[in-house]
C-alpha cells in the first residue's frame, strides 16, 4: 500500500520544496521505493532542487491530459536508486489539476509499486495546494519558528481536518510538524519562538527539528538534496527525521547552541 | 542574583510575546473555524431584524455556537445602547 504524504505549510517559503527534495532522497535511500511529485503548477522548482531541470520532457499535467504517460513523464534521480520525480508543468493555466487527474495519477504509482508518495504544495491555500493535500494519508507541515508561519499552519491543520478525503470519510489526517530554520543560539537568548512553544500552540507531533544551517542553501546551488550532506547539521537532521517516519526512535538533536569553549571563541576561524 | 545571572539579565522577551500573540490568535480562529458556514448568515438575519427596531453598529451584535457534548447552545449577544 502505497503512502501518500502531502509537503505543506501554508506559508511560502518556509522550506517545503528543501524537505520533500530530502525526505523522498532520504526514504528512497533507506530502500523504500519513492515518488515525489510538485503540485506548484506554475512555478515548478523541485526539479531544480534536484537537479533534474534539463531531463524534464514531459510532466504531471501532461499526464493528466493523456498526453505523456506516467512512465514518459517520470525522471529517475540519479544519486538515488529508487527514487522518482514528477516534474510540475509550467502551464498559467491553473486548473490544470483535476480532482480525477491527481487520483489517477496516485492510483497508477501505487500499482506500480511505489510504497510513499511526497507531494510538494505549493504556497497559499489555493486550487493547488488543495490538491495536493485532498488524498493525504499523512501531513508533515513544515513551519519555521515565527508568528506568521505558526499562524498559517494552523490555519493548513485545519483545512486537513476538513477538506481533505479523509475528513471527507470522517478519519483523520495524521500530522507531522517539521520544524526548520531553527536557531537554538536566538532561542536561547528568547529572540526565537522556542520549538516547544511551536509544538503547544499547534498541538503537533514534532517529526523533527531542522537547524538553521549554510549547507542548506549550497545544497539548492548545487542541486543536491541536503540529506546527501551528511557532515551538515541539517542533514543529519533530515535523516533522523526519516528514521521517525520508518518507526524508529530517534533523540532530536541540534536544539540546543553547542557553545564554544574560551579558547575557540578567542581564536575562532571565520568558517 | 546568582553570579550567572549577570551575564543573562538582557534576555529578549520577543519569544515570549510571539507565543502569548499566536496562542490568541489561534485560539480565536479555532474557534471560528468550528462553527457552521451559516452562522455569518443568521448574524446577518437578526442584525436586521433588531435594526428595524434599535439603532445599533455592526460590532454591537454577537452570534455563537458553543457545543458541549450532545447539546450545543446558541448564544446571542446584542449591545443595546444607552
Amino acid at each position: 500500500m502505497a503512502k501518500v504524504i502531502v509537503m505543506t505549510s501554508g506559508k511560502g517559503g518556509v522550506g517545503k520544496t528543501t524537505s520533500s527534495a530530502a525526505i523522498s532522497s532520504g526514504l528512497a535511500l533507506g530502500g523504500h521505493k519513492t515518488a515525489v511529485i510538485d503540485f506548484d503548477i506554475g512555478l515548478r522548482n523541485l526539479d531544480l532542487v534536484m537537479n533534474c531541470e534539463r531531463r524534464v520532457v514531459y510532466d504531471f499535467v501532461n499526464v493528466i491530459n493523456g498526453e505523456a504517460t506516467l512512465r514518459q513523464a517520470l525522471i529517475k534521480d540519479k544519486r538515488c536508486e529508487n527514487l522518482y520525480i514528477l516534474p510540475a508543468s509550467q502551464t498559467r493555466d491553473k486548473d490544470a489539476l483535476t480532482k480525477d487527474g491527481v487520483e489517477r495519477v496516485l492510483k497508477e504509482l501505487a500499482a506500480d509499486g511505489f510504497e510513499y508518495i511526497i507531494c510538494d504544495s505549493p504556497a497559499g491555500i489555493e486550487h493547488g495546494a488543495f490538491m495536493a493535500l485532498y488524498f493525504a494519508d499523512e501531513a508533515i507541515v513544515v513551519a519555521n519558528p515565527e508568528v506568521s508561519s505558526v499562524r498559517d499552519s494552523d490555519r493548513i491543520l485545519g483545512i486537513l481536518q476538513s477538506k481533505s478525503r479523509k475528513a471527507e470519510q470522517g478519519e483523520r489526517v495524521k500530522e507531522h510538524l517539521l520544524l526548520t530554520r531553527y536557531n537554538p543560539e536566538r532561542v536561547e537568548k528568547g529572540e526565537m519562538l522556542a520549538v516547544g512553544d511551536v509544538e503547544e500552540i499547534l498541538a503537533t507531533k514534532l517529526l523533527g527539528v531542522i537547524p538553521e544551517c549554510a549547507s542548506v542553501l549550497k545544497a539548492s546551488n548545487q542541486g543536491v538534496p541536503v540529506i546527501h550532506d551528511e557532515e551538515s547539521r541539517a542533514g543529519q537532521a533530515y535523516s533522523d527525521a526519516v528514521k521517525r517516519m520508518l518507526g524508529e526512535e530517534v533523540d532530536h538533536r541540534f536544539l540546543t547552541p553547542d557553545h564554544k569553549g574560551l579558547f575557540q571563541r578567542l581564536f575562532r576561524r571565520s568558517a | 542574583m546568582s553570579f550567572l545571572d549577570y551575564f543573562s539579565h538582557n534576555k529578549s522577551q520577543a519569544a515570549s510575546i510571539a507565543k502569548e500573540r499566536l496562542q490568541i490568535i489561534v485560539a480565536h480562529e479555532r474557534s471560528k473555524r468550528d462553527q457552521p458556514e451559516y452562522l455569518e448568515a443568521l448574524q446577518k438575519d437578526i442584525m436586521a431584524v433588531v435594526r428595524k427596531y434599535v439603532d445599533i453598529d455592526t460590532d454591537s451584535i454577537e452570534v455563537q455556537l458553543e457545543r458541549n457534548g450532545d447539546y450545543a447552545v446558541l448564544e446571542l449577544n446584542v449591545m443595546l445602547p444607552d
